[in-house]
């Protein structure tokens, strides 16, 4: 007359049990703390720096916290350094191993003017519409970049 | 920072070479310098560096990768499959006949095929690239190293040019995709964009900084044109914008490290090639030697006024944040050893099958007329560039017995001119090839004079159903050559007393008044080398 209950904690002592003998879970941590003076300092954020990053990501930092952040998160990179990559050929994509499929050259796409015009909000006489070049981006004097370099 | 040094300057600031007083821009400055310097440049040691990065249009029947048709003149935006506009969903699919393409370009400019070779991704933001990046090989591209062996003709003075040969290594051959067209409206402050172009496959090839200037630059750039229409990968129209070339161009004093490159681009015509190189050693001439810097920067050529423009765009830290296209596997060339088994025999590239399809390349045929035939390399280069006169000069040589000399006149100045008038090619001329010959035999025998010859091509591509032979008789343009009748005529003309006296006085002026009436006494057919011949033997015999 075992309830539910208890054959359930029997079955759970058994599997902490069998975990004890061939358990992939180690017993004590194995990483090592980060010695982080021994990882690249991370440089002071230049004013240039950052309206770059502005620039190109679209993105405005906000405020000091964001810019803390921002090394933070450098920091936090960093720690990459502690491995050793001496010898180890950089992985861009986990398909490394296939070739690349080759196709027949034949034309069977294209000819589909006006679907492909539909997705524009604008345009004039079948071309596309754009602004003029590229519109620099205006970078405005904010306080959190006073303080920077 | 050179223009914030010209703030800096005084209002009125004197020209180092004319001392005249003036504070233009600075672009109107440079070309003023230009020319003052180009005056003085006689004793300035300036070299100039100059590297291309040519930009060819494979010519398949669908883009790079996807499957829009490439065609040249399609109706606006109706070549665009969905992966050209980048919508979201789209993935790329790299076209075979395209990496064969490139592989061949590669075996005729001489570069190692690199078996493997991975794609990578160039951002940067732009109306015509939907996309936002571009996808290109940088770090291992398809090729490597290379070099082409090209005819480097100057016009000298006068009519006589010179031909030599040099070489350009390369650094790499990569594929990469073309962007879209974008057309400037500025009236209405707005770009249209058709992006019948964007994908289409491109075969980039980067030169080393070997070449000197712009007539170099333009020598180079023809050679490469004939090498890709002989393979047949390219048709190197550069009107039709199948052949592009971005000039990088800097300039030092010889024993000093090199200058600042700036970048040239917008370059359409191989003539202009020359003309915006030229001009930019100029300009940067005409900087430096007023004290100014040469800024790092990308300038576009304007064929209207040949100079080169400061880009409405100045991106000044151009960031393309390469990354590998994670979107595709590397590229594999396989060599006949290699290849895997079991794979489709259809989809694989295999580098020797590719190396069959080569044909004889320019350099080759050049060679082979240089050795076998005895034609002078400037002569050769123009049999070689000149579609299918090649052909017509190895019929007509095919039965060994033609004067080289009078053939090659023929062909290379009368025959071309007539083609060039009638803007058609070799293969289009309605002049048969047994009329050429005929004519050639009729010139190198003295049957007809040079200025006969200039009238009789002509007449002949009119009606070309006439042989040679028969149209000059028919004309009556034979030279008149018996000996006997040219002397009886001489001795007529001589026997009037003026004209023995101008004779008597001797040199050009006595040749020619015996000359004068004899040849319109023969209906201007006589040979008038046969007519001096006999007048300055009788003017030897007067003189005794």
């Amino acid at each position: 007359m075992f309830s539910r209950f208890s054959v359930l904690r029997c079955l759970h002592k058994f599997c902490i049990a069998n975990r004890c003998i061939s358990s992939k879970i180690p017993d004590k941590p194995t990483w090592t703390p980060v010695d982080t003076s021994k990882l690249p300092q991370v440089e002071e954020i230049s004013r240039d720096l950052v309206e770059h990053l502005e620039r190109q990501s679209l993105v405005e930092f906000s405020n000091e916290e964001g810019l803390k952040r921002l090394s933070d998160a450098i920091q936090s990179a960093n720690k990459l350094y502690m491995v050793d990559t001496e010898g180890v050929e950089p992985l861009d994509s986990v398909l490394e191993d296939r070739a690349l499929y080759l196709r027949k050259d034949e034309v069977n796409e294209g000819n589909c003017r006006d679907d492909i015009l539909s997705n524009a909000s604008k345009t004039e006489e079948e071309y596309f519409v754009a602004p003029p070049g590229n519109i620099p981006l205006k970078q405005a004097e904010k306080e959190y970049k006073e303080k920077l370099k | 920072m050179a223009s914030v040094v010209w703030k800096m300057l005084p209002l009125r600031n004197p020209c180092k070479f004319c001392a005249k007083f003036h504070r233009p821009s600075q672009d109107v400055f440079a070309r003023h310098a230009r020319r003052m310097s180009k005056k003085a440049s006689s004793k300035s040691d300036w070299q100039s560096v100059v590297g291309l990065e040519i930009h060819a249009q494979i010519n398949t029947a669908s883009k790079l990768f996807s499957g829009a048709s490439t065609k040249f003149g399609a109706p606006i935006n109706s070549q665009v499959a969905p992966f050209d506009a980048a919508l979201p969903g789209t993935l790329p699919v790299l076209n075979k006949d395209c990496v064969e393409a490139g592989v061949l370009t590669a075996l005729a400019l001489g570069c190692r095929i690199n078996q493997v070779s991975k794609f990578d991704r160039k951002h940067y933001f732009y109306a015509d690239l939907p996309a936002g990046y571009q996808i290109t090989q940088q770090r291992q591209p398809l090729a490597c190293d290379g070099q082409v062996n090209y005819v480097h003709v100057t016009s000298g003075a006068g009519q006589t040019s010179t031909a030599e040969m040099r070489t350009c290594r390369l650094i790499q051959l990569q594929l990469e995709q073309d962007s879209g067209k974008s057309l400037h409206d500025h009236l209405d402050k707005q770009s249209l964009i058709d992006l019948n172009r964007a994908g289409v496959g491109l075969m980039e090839v980067v030169t080393q900084p070997d070449l000197r200037d712009g007539e170099d630059a333009a020598s180079f750039v023809k050679e490469v044109q004939l090498l890709l229409r002989t393979i047949g990968t390219c048709d190197g129209k550069m009107q039709e914008g199948s052949l592009r070339v971005d000039a990088n161009i800097s300039i030092h004093k010889a024993g000093e490290p090199w200058g600042v490159r700036t970048e040239v681009k917008n370059i359409n015509s191989v003539r202009n090639v020359s003309k915006a190189i030229d001009f930019e050693i100029q300009r940067q001439i005409g900087v430096l030697e007023n004290g100014g810097q040469i800024e790092k920067e990308t300038r576009s050529f304007d064929a209207e006024s040949n100079e080169t423009v400061q880009m409405r765009d100045k991106e000044k830290l151009l960031d393309y944040r390469f990354m590998p296209e994670p979107n595709l596997p590397p590229l594999h060339v396989y060599s006949s050893g290699n290849v895997p088994p079991g794979t489709g025999a259809g989809s694989n590239v295999v580098l020797e099958t590719v190396q069959r399809r080569l044909p004889d390349l320019p350099g080759t045929i050049r060679d082979k007329l240089q050795h076998k035939y005895d034609v002078p390399l400037l002569s050769a280069t123009l049999l070689v560039t000149e579609e299918g006169l090649l052909d017509i000069f190895e019929s007509l040589m095919a039965d060994g017995s033609r004067d080289l000399k009078t053939l090659l006149n023929v062909l290379l100045n009368d025959y071309i001119g007539v083609l060039h008038e009638h803007d058609c090619t070799a293969a289009e001329c309605p002049i048969r090839v047994q009329s050429l010959g005929e004519v050639c035999d009729l010139l190198a025998s003295r049957d007809i004079s040079q200025s006969t010859l200039q009238k009789l091509l002509p007449l002949l591509f009119e009606h070309p159903e006439v042989g040679a032979v028969e149209m000059v008789d028919r004309e009556n343009w034979r030279q008149i050559r018996d000996r006997e009748l040219i002397e009886k005529v001489i001795n007529e003309v001589l026997s009037n007393p003026k004209v023995m006296k101008k004779l008597q006085k001797g040199g050009a002026r006595g040749l020619n008044a015996v000359m004068g009436p004899v040849q319109q006494a023969l209906d201007r057919r006589a040979d008038p080398q046969i007519v001096t011949e006999i007048v300055e033997n009788i003017y030897k015999n007067l003189s005794k």
